[in-house]
């Protein structure tokens, strides 16, 4: 019993990290239609982010400093790589991030070398608790309240704030949207930003989980939670959600039964079958393409 | 217009990217346009990826031999021993090319590289093309077998694994888990010694774990390992998935002791561990005791008898901590042995070299040296160390025959 809630805690955690990144390919691609391939290196990025703030600032204002790096970060990225593509075919702006991908990746490993630095141990997070047998770390048992708390507050925003109902305007047809007076750059830019806030949190509670940050320690991640979106349905919140705890928990459970060489394999075999099975995903909702 | 500009932009990249080329390599071989003769010894090690940390570590103990022992005297003449270094990346594809860059380079002989895994992929083409190879510590039975070309300085992990094996009996284990990472020569290799060593000395392996390269969570084949409830860890695997191992298991609550092979002796670890490291044991292949030094441990670890003040010096001057790795040491020996098969061979050819190092007997830092028909160094000794407050503490010395 103990060994089953203890893998059980370990697959939700990770499953609540999966859930908040995957948030970010979903808000985005809902909005542009677009697969916004440097998503996992912006986790990776505010990984650093977190490292050099950490070794200046105290830890409170160095968190501050890591979210609001990475939503600029995540802002600049649209600004500069997919605003100038907005009228050209959506090949080009995947193709562009793709670019993005690459480039942050590159650049994290020529200005920090691939060596793994510490992640910092942010104060009372890696406290240890010890509850008749299971033995689980703060942040193990916090991620999936995190996770489901701010998923919530982004309903709300979504379904009940003025830039919210323009988001959902835009992502139903932009070209009506903007002739309605909705500003389009500025809700872009507002998705973006969500997207690598949410990144800046999964990333704070993925790596001091894990220790260490690499330059591509963000892109299995970004991987395994693009099919999370995907399994979900790619547009749909909460469907990021179900698919980020349903990968975690697969994963876990598989390792747990020896079978670790399988565990990635199994996360693109889950892609395959749903996209073969339901292509939308579990909560996505059917395009009918008018003419 | 925008056309032009893209194509004069695409231009300036280009020449840009060429002109980068360049530079790296004028760096190493800068003195070649002069009229002095040279010989190349080719540096194969990973300076990036997940041996990163251990491959510069062995590099520094490369350079600075080179910096002692510089010119050497073929047939009468004056050379100048240069390195020519590349960075295999711990990539055993990127190690292919790595190869064939020495190889195109015309290098004499070739030191590395750190972790078997990039040995073995590579040593074919050294083989093929003839050029001698000495890794400084790649300890799987693999990278010599078969390869009449490739040297080692170090022990084999067969020999390894049983000193593991006879420590965890020494101190009463009975019960020992291993962890290993998926296709990785060295770590599953080691793990497979140390598990046969373990069931010949009564030793019960009460479960055996694997993981994929890149994995950053353990905790769920730790809970089947603290399910097990060994009394013992084996966990032979890079620099960079200690530290994860270490905490994740501590935070599960497991609290036994945890020990690896050579890789693990390095001080990021028990750094990036943040206090876990503590108690793990490691074996190693070199103790630095400038006490009791003589010979070519004084010339590596004091400068005796050259223009330097040694190694810790050497470290500290380029910022590193003054701690002496032990893969440092063996790739200075592997150093001395490529300058010593050179100067008995007095020739540059890669068959003759071969034949002088197959011969080779010589004093390193690291002792007595001499190589078997394998091609591996005769060594039955290892340094057995442990983690107390944060530093590698030496606590027996093992030989096994």
């Amino acid at each position: 019993m103990n060994l089953f809630l203890q893998h059980a805690l370990t697959g939700i955690s990770v499953g609540g990290c999966y859930a908040l990144i995957a948030i970010g390919y979903t808000l985005v691609y809902g909005i542009l239609r677009l697969i916004n391939f440097a998503h996992g290196d912006i986790f990776m990025v505010a990984g650093y982010f977190m490292i050099f703030s950490f070794s200046v600032l105290p830890f409170p204002i160095a968190i501050l400093v890591t979210l609001v790096g990475t939503t600029i970060l995540g802002i600049l990225i649209e600004k500069f790589a997919y605003s100038p593509l907005r009228q050209a075919p959506r090949m080009s702006v995947m193709i562009s991030a793709i670019g993005v991908s690459y480039l942050l990746q590159n650049l994290a490993t020529y200005l920090f070398t691939a060596l793994p630095k510490p992640y910092p141990a942010i104060p009372g997070l890696k406290k240890i608790i010890n509850v008749g047998g299971i033995s689980t770390s703060l942040v193990t048992l916090l991620t999936p309240i995190i996770t489901i708390v701010l998923v919530l507050i982004l309903m709300w925003l979504v379904n009940k704030t003025k830039i919210g109902m323009s988001m959902r305007a835009v992502s139903r047809d932009y070209e009506a949207a903007s002739l309605m007076g909705i500003k389009l750059n500025k809700t872009i830019s507002f998705t973006f930003a969500i997207g690598s806030l949410l990144a800046a949190i999964g990333s704070i509670l993925y790596f001091t989980d894990r220790m260490t940050v690499f330059p591509y320690s963000g892109s299995l991640p970004g991987l395994k939670c693009f099919v999370a979106a995907v399994f979900g349905g790619i547009g749909s919140i909460p469907g990021a959600l179900v698919g980020g705890f349903f990968i975690g928990i697969c994963e876990t459970i598989i390792k747990a039964i020896g079978l670790s060489t399988f565990s990635d394999a199994f996360t693109f075999i889950v892609l395959i079958i749903m996209l073969l099975i339901k292509p939308t995903g579990l909560f996505g909702e059917k395009n009918i393409d008018k003419v | 217009m925008k056309k032009i500009l893209s194509l004069i932009l695409a231009a300036v990249l280009s020449i840009s990217l060429v002109a980068c080329g360049n530079g790296a390599n004028s760096a190493s071989s800068s003195a070649s346009a002069s009229n002095e003769k040279v010989v190349k010894i080719g540096v194969f090690e990973p300076q990036t990826g997940e041996n990163g940390g251990g491959g510069i570590q062995e590099v520094y103990g490369i350079r600075y031999a080179n910096s002692i022992y510089n010119t050497i005297n073929i047939g009468g003449e004056e050379y100048k021993v240069e390195l020519f270094e590349v960075d295999n990346k711990s990539d055993k594809t990127e190690a292919v090319n790595a190869a064939q860059k020495l190889i195109a380079e015309k290098v004499a002989v070739v030191l590395g590289s750190y972790g078997s895994g990039v040995s073995i992929a590579a040593g074919e083409y050294f083989k093929e093309s003839k050029t001698p190879a000495i890794g400084c510590s790649c300890t799987n039975p693999q990278v010599t077998n078969g390869n009449e070309y490739y040297f080692r300085t170090c022990f084999l992990d067969p020999f390894q694994g049983t000193v593991m094996a006879s420590y965890a009996k020494n101190h009463g284990y009975n019960r020992v888990a291993v962890i290993t990472q998926l296709g990785d020569d060295y770590s599953e290799g080691l793990g497979n010694f140390f598990v046969r060593a373990c069931q010949n000395n009564g030793i019960e392996v009460v479960a055996q774990e694997k993981f994929q390269t890149n994995e950053q969570d353990f905790k769920a084949i730790l809970t089947n390992i603290k399910n097990a409830d060994p009394q013992f860890i084996f966990a032979p695997s890079s620099i960079a998935t200690a530290p994860l191992i270490l905490s994740q298991a501590r935070e599960l609550g497991i609290e036994c002791q945890i020990g690896a092979g050579d890789t693990w002796e390095n001080g990021t670890i028990v750094e990036n561990a943040h206090g876990a490291a503590e108690g793990m044991v490691v074996t190693t292949f070199y103790e630095a005791n400038p006490a009791t030094a003589q010979g070519e441990e004084a010339v590596f670890l004091l400068g005796e008898g050259t223009n330097t003040s040694g190694f810790p010096d050497y470290l500290a001057s380029i910022g590193q901590p003054k701690d002496v790795p032990a893969v440092s040491a063996l790739g200075y020996d592997a150093y001395l042995a490529a300058y010593k098969a050179i100067e008995q061979a007095q020739s540059l050819d890669g068959a003759a070299i071969r034949d002088a190092l197959a011969g080779l007997r010589y004093v390193g830092v690291t002792g007595d040296i001499s190589f078997n028909s394998d091609g591996d160094a005769n060594k039955n000794e290892a340094y057995v160390k442990e983690v107390e407050n944060g530093k590698f503490v030496f606590k027996e010395k093992v030989s096994v025959n």
